[in-house]
């Protein structure tokens, strides 16, 4: 090699060097991904990375990467194939009934072997105690309740003036529901319905919707151990009779299975004068609802009843420890009083912590639009959402029942009663 | 006659093809039968032989026989209406008709939209009452129909939107076929007096035999491989109406991660699929001798 | 158009000039119905998506026009970013099928071998068993390879096409004796010869067969589904189906602006060369 070469040599090792040595001694921040599923309208990407951007600026050694990744099955299934390939997500937004599932498959982390501090303890305690049940299993606590919501009642307030009915209140029980959408059905003169009175949804985790009224009529869905279901006890079977009778025989709605999809659309197009839907399309109604609209919540029988649905934050097993650690940081963050105020009012998901409903945002928010209250004032009456394992498997058994039932391919008796041997085949090895 | 070289280039020039096609056709093919005869591997549980045990239960499975039952009359369904529409556009496209360039687009379009496209838009025409059929049903006086959501409708819409979108495409090779049948032929019957009918059905259909032939043994795959239609629009519902077989083994692995039993499924649509190849070879292998 | 096997005008209506008989007049409305009625979806989502939600269902001529629902699908989901994936995508399945197939239909086409046939049948299984069919096992040995969430684990499956190497077998062994041995006299080797005389001649079923590729993979669903988890190498079908799942309210209107987007390459390629698309599919299906 010649003199120059050398020297040439000797200055880019050097330089390498002297770029390698510092950077090495300065720690690079710890990169962690974050799945979320988006179940609800609105922009909840630019949401999320907005909070993100904040916690990276507060938390200068944890960079979070978001990755939006579909339905809440498809971001418990991207989630679980990255985990059994070896390199799962460090934390994911899962629905709170999968924890049996992830527990099965060893795959996720209770929070109590992270939660260290009394900082920590208290953190973890500040949750809603309704939440918390589909969280925790034999006393350890799987996931942490992050978007909460529940079924609420509406009702178009023009419709409701229209047949001379008081449009500020709302059908309280189920037989007022019949009374009330019976004024409300409006038929043509050839007998076709132009206007439904009710409209309950039912394409899409119907089972869902089947626990409100199980609930109203004194009844229980299935045990929280996750092994043993009551698909066929004598209030599920009426609870799911009531609901195709809505169509069946008082002829108040849409015979058939209804899409989820559609309802909000039905009843701003005037197809139907009250339906039951998600909380979290609260935001949705409120912006496009061309009338006045009322917001309830759920009319009761035997008593009041409604179901909880949304994700929890878990953790995954099987990831370098320190990246926990900053996973455990982010969750902290993201449900502490603050964010889970400003997600709860930027998604029209129910905040799943007291302190948060006492933000000084939280309170604003309410006063402004009370509507925002409804989903808090049904808290007490809420029941636990339907958990098991192979919950996804067990799900669609009871879904496929309720389909079944709707549209009179079966009676409510014979399809549950098929759904409950099903699900208990299934449950059987888990005993 | 062909080059002799030594053994080895051939098989050089195949190397690339055969390792792809034994990794991802024919060992997955293999592996699928020796999965389906053990158990899922869960967490902590690993796989443990149980022989036929998967084949038991899918003959006592509701869901399994609502799936071969529904791919059998989604089949049967798609795949004649397919290839006469098919047949019917190309006769239309090769007439002398004006704006057939026009009327070629319009049958050909839907070939070029993902079906996931096509199927989240179909999704809005069925809406009940103002979806775009109810609406124009409307105008004759139909009352509005829950089209996906009633289990008598859901499997025959599904239908529909795969005829919608194949038939075009299958029109293109109907349309090559007709335009080298031989001019003469026509001119020959004309002298005789034939009517238009009598000549399609003596003359140009059974010239058109090897086409069918194609195009219905393309529409029968992809009546079973073509499942996005069923991912969008009524994931299996109602009660399994419209659940397909390769949707059936898509959930059963991705969304239950019961890998051995969709194993067990896999193996079910891989036997019809080769009965078909057989069945094709057998038919074609009689043709040509025909000929 | 050439006389065609089924001439919609018979002579004895040529003979009876002037007046065109009433199954005519049906037979013609009929088919330019059935041309509208297969085009009507297509301008329902471009109607749908360039009005506003109020307007999906009411057909009123002079509705505003609006694109917000193209910027809103694009500010909810990053399509842009899948549009590069596709693209991506069908351009390393292409190229790698163009590569692949041609030297295996050379193989078939030109050279004797022992166990020749049953290579070939065994190639022709993949024309029934698609890759999408066996799933499970494919995406069991992509995780093996740990290709999880690449382009290669969303192409590999398909590089090897049965129907390609077909089509090219087919059209490899209509090239003349002559030209192979004009070539193997200049001292030529078989590689020489399939590049400077057999690919060449080739060409319209390099373009039949690219086009048949590019609508397939550009279509594809359920295995790069299955195969991807994040935006970095998600292609548009996933990102549609992806963006068009949330159980609540969905927005029409935003769901057809996205679909269209999804579609307009392909749509606006066939618009554009209609001819040329056609007679490539013509070309490739011709066994």
């Amino acid at each position: 090699m010649s003199k120059k070469m050398m020297m040439w040599l000797g200055a880019s090792l050097l330089t390498a060097a002297a770029l390698v040595g510092p950077a090495r001694s300065q720690a690079a921040p710890v990169e962690i991904s974050f799945y979320y599923p988006i179940a609800i309208g609105g922009p909840v990407t630019k949401i999320v990375d907005d909070l993100i951007a904040r916690f990276e600026k507060d938390h200068a050694d944890i960079k979070v990467k978001a990755v939006y990744s579909g339905t809440y099955p498809e971001t418990l299934s991207k989630s679980l194939t990255a985990f059994k390939s070896g390199q799962p997500p460090e934390m994911a937004v899962m629905l709170s009934t999968e924890v049996f599932s992830l527990i099965d498959e060893d795959a996720i982390m209770p929070f109590e072997e992270l939660t260290k501090t009394d900082d920590d303890k208290k953190w973890l305690s500040g949750f809603s105690d309704i939440f918390m049940i589909n969280s925790q299993v034999n006393g350890k606590t799987w996931g942490v309740p992050f978007q909460r919501g529940t079924t609420l009642f509406f009702w178009n307030k023009d419709a409701f003036r229209e047949v001379g009915l008081n449009p500020d209140v709302g059908p309280q029980n189920w037989e007022q529901v019949v009374e009330t959408a019976k004024k409300l059905t409006k038929r043509d003169a050839s007998g076709n319905v132009t206007q439904w009175g009710m409209q309950v949804p039912s394409s899409l985790t119907s089972y869902w919707l089947l626990q409100g009224y199980v609930a109203q009529n004194g009844g229980k869905i299935a045990e929280t151990s996750g092994t043993k279901t009551y698909f066929d006890s004598p209030e599920v079977v009426e609870a799911l009779q009531y609901w195709v009778d809505l169509a069946k025989i008082h002829k108040v709605m849409k015979p058939g299975v209804i899409e989820w999809a559609t309802t909000p659309k039905d009843f701003f197009e005037g197809r139907t004068a009250m339906i039951t839907t998600t909380s979290g399309n609260l935001t949705n109604i409120k912006n496009n609802a061309p009338f006045p609209f009322g917001v309830q919540i759920l009319p009761e029988h035997k008593r009041r009843g409604a179901p909880t649905s949304g994700g929890n934050i878990y953790i995954f097993k099987g990831t370098d420890p320190k990246k926990q650690e900053a996973a455990f940081e982010f969750t902290k963050w993201l449900t502490s009083a603050a964010q889970s105020a400003e997600w709860s009012i930027k998604t029209g998901y129910i905040a799943p912590r007291n302190d948060a409903w006492e933000t000084d945002a939280m309170k604003a928010y309410v006063k402004e639009f009370p509507g925002a209250a409804v989903a808090r004032e049904q808290i007490p009456y809420m029941v636990p959402e339907l958990s098991t394992y192979e919950n996804q498997r067990v799900s669609r058994v009871i879904d496929d029942a309720i389909e079944a039932s709707l549209t009179g391919s079966k009676t409510p008796k014979e399809a549950l009663a098929v759904a409950q041997q099903e699900a208990e085949r299934i449950l059987r090895d888990y005993r | 006659m062909t080059r002799m070289q030594n053994s080895v280039t051939p098989w050089l020039l195949l190397l690339p093809a055969i390792v792809l096609l034994a990794t991802f056709t024919h060992v997955p093919a293999v592996m699928t039968l020796i999965d389906s005869l053990f158990t899922t591997p869960r967490g902590a549980r690993p796989p443990r032989f149980i022989g036929a045990e998967n084949y038991m239960s899918m003959l006592s499975d509701p869901v399994f026989l609502a799936a071969l039952k529904n791919n059998a009359i989604y089949a049967l369904g798609t795949v004649p209406l397919s290839i006469a529409l098919s047949l019917l556009m190309a006769v239309i496209v090769n007439s002398s008709l004006r704006g057939t360039t026009l009327l070629r687009m319009s049958f050909f379009l839907p070939t070029v939209l993902p079906m996931i496209a096509v199927a989240n838009i179909w999704l809005f025409f069925y809406t009940p009452g103002y979806g775009l059929f109810d609406q124009v049903l409307g105008l004759f006086g139909f009352q509005a129909h829950n089209w996906l959501g009633n289990q008598d409708t859901v499997l025959g819409s599904l239908m529909a939107l795969a005829v919608w979108k194949e038939a075009g495409f299958f029109m293109i090779f109907y349309l090559a076929a007709l335009q080298q049948l031989s001019p003469t032929l026509r001119e020959a019957a004309d002298l005789e007096g034939a009517g238009r009918w009598y000549f399609f059905r003596r003359v140009t259909f059974p010239l058109l035999m090897p086409t069918t032939l194609f195009v219905m043994i393309n529409a029968v795959i992809n009546s079973f491989r073509l499942i996005d239609h069923v991912i969008v629009m009524t994931r299996g519902g109602p009660d399994n109406a419209s659940t397909l077989l390769l949707y059936y083994v898509y959930n059963t692995a991705f969304r239950f991660w019961n890998t051995s039993y969709a194993a067990a499924l896999t193996m079910v649509v891989l036997v019809i699929l080769a009965s078909i190849a057989f069945l094709q070879f057998g038919i074609l292998d009689r043709k040509v001798h025909y000929k | 158009m050439t006389a065609s096997a089924l001439s919609l005008a018979t002579p004895t209506m040529q003979r009876a000039a002037g007046m065109p008989s009433f199954w005519r007049i049906l037979e013609i409305t009929g088919s330019y119905l059935l041309g509208v009625l297969w085009v009507l979806p297509l301008f329902y989502a471009i109607w749908m998506a360039v009005h506003p939600p109020a307007y999906e269902v009411r057909f009123e001529l002079f509705a505003p026009l609006t694109l917000q629902n193209f910027k809103d699908a694009l500010n909810a989901a990053p399509f842009a970013r899948y549009f590069f994936n596709t693209f991506l995508l069908i351009s390393v399945i292409l190229v790698s099928q163009f590569l692949i197939c041609t030297l295996a239909g050379y193989a078939f086409a030109r050279f004797d071998f022992r166990g020749k046939t049953i290579m070939f049948m065994l190639v022709l299984v993949q024309l029934m068993i698609m890759p999408e069919v066996l799933l499970v096992e494919n995406y069991r040995t992509i995780v093996r390879l740990g290709l999880l969430d690449t382009v290669w684990a969303m192409g590999l499956p398909y590089m090897a096409s049965a129907f390609g190497i077909f089509l090219l077998r087919q059209v490899f062994m209509t090239v003349p004796k002559e030209l192979d041995d004009a070539a193997r006299i200049e001292g030529a080797g078989p590689i020489t010869t399939l590049l400077k005389v057999y690919v060449p001649l080739a060409r319209p079923i390099y373009v039949a067969y690219g086009l048949v590729s590019v609508s397939y993979h550009w279509n594809n669903l359920l295995w790069p589904l299955v195969i991807t988890n994040s935006v970095t190498t998600r292609p548009l079908t996933v990102g549609l189906q992806i963006f068009s799942s949330p159980d609540q309210g969905v927005q029409w209107s935003i769901i057809s602006a996205a679909a269209l987007m999804t579609s307009a390459p392909l749509l606006i390629g066939f618009l554009l060369f209609q001819r040329q698309f056609v007679q490539s599919f013509m070309r490739a299906g011709i066994k």
